[in-house]
């Protein structure tokens, strides 16, 4: 009995330590850890990728010290609302939706999305048009490119990962498509090869990070224009609670500076092979 | 906590309901003639089988159900003999994949339940029906099969609601039931407390009916228990 | 594939064994604290008052009622959010931590708890009450009943419920990977992810989940023999 009591308040104890309260030295960030280029994890479970190397700059930059951790997409503003962290940086686009519940320093980079799916499969036979399409700014010839588009998808099942700006632009632009919702990016992949669906949308970056990431994967190949801005946001930011004006706004300087010396160009060539900075002017 | 996205999370969560009975309910009923399959193995007498039967209860009952719905929805559709075989009719629907790792995991605790039950008879009524003439079958239809089903009902019970509990983890392959919609209300929300509490009280309501299903069962199949009116 | 296994940076084999014992370490933390709530539970049940036994009764119920799952993502979310706002109540303002360890144990430490409460009241109520009057009536203090009477035999009576419990606990952690704990579920998905091998992993920490239960199986087994040492087999 007493060894068992014993035992009883150990774990309390250590269960006690662990809980103890901690005071906010540093800035956490949050980042998904499944999203290479941007953001993934290597075999020794260690945090890599295009976020995590900017993350290191920009603290550099602002002189404070920084820890990234990891944390599921689905929960992750949610997360940073009731302050499990104070940063996100997981590929996150800016969006209206999401400017509603938290702010925003950047953008430091924008890709467009794709389409893609399986080589050998019917639509990528239908060769659509590569161009791209601003969705700010829709002209007549971009409003068919992109009927053309969900047309071609009409009655397919459409895999994206949940809540994101892809999941949005299927569900609000073509009609008639079965979506199917995704945690990560990776399960995603594993069902376009398995054929569970018949294409995703996903960022193009992130498409290529799929092909690259096995042999398995190297049939996936994008199909259609690559869709930007509009309802797919304003590029990729970081994203803060909205209290924390000070920390957006260190944050969107040390993103300025970094992006117009050269750095972020440089981290972004490293990461993804091409320069997916902001341009000035753009 | 805000109250109109509650509200407006009712209707929806609402429409996943039938997602998770038709879920919850084909694989009992499935889990059901498995684990009938499965205790007869184990009862039989034959070391194969009673051998085999154990193993399946050891695999199924000692790991987590999100490793088997994992395993049964990514795992297998990895390789491409599965994928040209004549069951990717069925692993190819997450809805199937989901209704498969549910059987096979209540068939291995149910298979346990329809065994203490068929023990729980007492021998001497099975030999005086035997001294009846009754045949093996009668013996089992009139006997066995009652007494083992009363026994069993009310760890059945538990069962069932462990089952609509565990139905949430089909939400993890791309299945809408409650807790598949609750996370999509949430990533266009971001309001975690007001969805999950709302799904938390759908579930609640449904597992009381059960509950309440069940205690009329073993009131109707309990007359001898009962006190005359 | 073994390289797939290999211990160190280049492998998983060392990140699977870490997450199996962090999966161990959570279900050891939260079935102690299961049995504190249990114990709580079952106490309030059998001899609280209407407020407490009401308590009790809603604990149980909602605990049990609703999915795993929900209760974790719940706690999870709100665990800081409840921490802080008792912490200022005593005029603390800052900001506290609960980090995804503490949460884990506390949310499979609820759930293991509303499941001990129900094996634990079983248990006591199958001591006969004879015992407590005998105890009586050669003048034992309540402690000394307690102590010498109750606990002994209530254990004995809890065993192979509790053992069912653990059990339960033990798997339940497998859906704590939510809050990117790096337990045993966590660091096979994290493998399987990377390495688009699900099927290995998967099956790898099936097995090592099959090793700890049963390990622990034995463990309960050899617990309820010694607990059973006295008593006469008919």
């Amino acid at each position: 009995m007493k060894k068992t009591l014993t035992a009883l308040a150990a774990g309390l104890a250590l269960f006690a330590v662990t809980g103890t309260a901690q005071a906010q030295t540093k800035i956490r960030i949050a980042t998904e850890g499944a999203y290479l280029p941007w953001n993934g994890q290597d075999a020794s479970g260690k945090l890599i990728g295009f976020e995590i190397d900017l993350a290191a700059e920009l603290c550099k930059r602002m002189g404070a010290t920084c820890e990234v951790i990891a944390q599921d997409w689905d929960g992750i503003i949610p997360g940073l609302q009731s302050r499990k962290y104070d940063v996100i940086m997981a590929g996150m686009s800016i969006t209206d939706e999401r400017k509603q519940v938290i702010s925003f320093a950047g953008p430091y980079a924008t890709e467009p999305t794709s389409f893609a799916a399986m080589k050998g499969s019917p639509l990528l036979g239908l060769n659509l048009p590569t161009t791209a399409v601003d969705m700010a700014t829709i002209t007549p010839d971009e409003q068919k490119l992109i009927d053309q588009t969900a047309a071609s998808v009409k009655g397919k099942t459409v895999g994206v990962q949940v809540s994101t700006i892809q999941q949005n632009m299927v569900e609000q632009l073509m009609p008639g498509v079965e979506v199917r919702t995704y945690d990560k990016v990776d399960n995603l992949g594993l069902d376009l090869v398995s054929g569970r669906i018949d294409a995703l949308v996903a960022d193009g970056s992130a498409i290529n990070g799929l092909i690259a990431a096995s042999d398995q994967n190297k049939d996936i190949t994008k199909f259609g224009p690559a869709f930007s801005r509009g309802l797919l946001g304003e590029g990729v930011g970081a994203g803060v609670r909205k209290a924390d004006t000070e920390l957006q706004a260190k944050l969107d300087k040390a993103i300025k500076d970094a992006t117009a010396d050269g750095t972020m160009g440089k981290l972004s060539t490293q990461w993804f092979g091409y320069d997916i900075s902001i341009k000035s002017g753009s | 906590m805000n109250l109109s996205i509650m509200w407006d999370a009712v209707p929806k969560l609402l429409a996943g309901v039938p997602v998770t009975l038709q879920l919850v309910s084909l694989a009992l009923l499935f889990g059901f003639v498995l684990a009938a399959v499965i205790a007869l193995m184990r009862l039989s007498g034959s070391r194969i089988a009673s051998s085999f039967a154990a193993t399946y209860v050891f695999v199924f009952r000692g790991t987590p159900l999100l490793v088997q719905i994992f395993l049964i929805y990514y795992g297998l559709g990895q390789f491409p003999e599965v994928r040209s075989s004549i069951f990717w009719v069925i692993l190819r629907e997450p809805y199937w994949c989901g209704i498969l790792a549910l059987t096979l995991n209540t068939a291995a605790y149910s298979s346990e339940m329809i065994r203490g039950g068929i023990q729980s008879v007492p021998p001497g009524q099975i030999e005086a029906a035997r001294a009846c003439g009754y045949s093996r079958f009668l013996v089992f239809r009139r006997i066995v099969a009652p007494i083992a089903m009363r026994q069993a009902l009310p760890a059945y019970g538990n069962e069932v609601i462990l089952m609509v509990k565990a139905s949430s983890l089909a939400s993890t392959i791309t299945l809408l039931e409650i807790t598949g919609i609750a996370r999509r209300i949430i990533s266009q929300t971001f309001a975690v407390f007001e969805v999950f509490i709302v799904a938390g009280a759908i579930y609640l309501v449904i597992n009381f009916l059960i509950t309440r299903l069940i205690r009329y069962a073993e009131w109707r199949l309990t007359p001898y228990l009962r006190r005359p009116a | 594939m073994l390289e797939l296994l290999a211990w160190g940076d280049t492998g998983w084999g060392d990140e699977l064994v870490r997450g199996t014992l962090m999966t161990l370490a959570v279900a050891l933390c939260s079935f102690a604290l299961g049995q504190v709530f249990g114990g709580l539970g079952a106490t309030a049940k059998l001899n609280g008052g209407i407020v407490t036994r009401a308590i009790a009764e809603v604990y149980t119920t909602v605990v049990r009622g609703v999915p795993e799952l929900l209760v974790i993502y719940l706690l999870f979310f709100g665990s800081s959010n409840a921490v802080m706002g008792i912490a200022s109540l005593f005029g603390y303002t800052g900001y506290i931590e609960v980090n995804a360890f503490t949460i884990g144990v506390l949310s499979v430490g609820l759930i293991s708890g509303a499941y001990s409460t129900e094996v634990i009241r079983g248990a006591i109520q199958a001591v006969p009450f004879g015992q407590i009057e005998a105890g009586r009536a050669v003048g034992m203090r309540r402690g000394q009943i307690f102590f010498r009477i109750l606990l002994p035999q209530t254990l004995r009576y809890a065993l192979p419920g509790l053992g069912n419990v653990w059990q339960l606990t033990l798997k339940d952690t497998a859906l704590i990977s939510v809050t990117a704990l790096a337990e045993l579920m966590r660091s096979a998905q994290i493998a399987a992810g990377v390495t688009r091998n699900p099927f290995l992993f998967y099956v790898l920490a099936a097995v090592l989940y099959l090793v700890l239960t049963s390990l622990s199986t034995y463990a309960f087994d050899r617990a309820e023999k010694h607990a059973n040492r006295g008593v006469r087999r008919a």
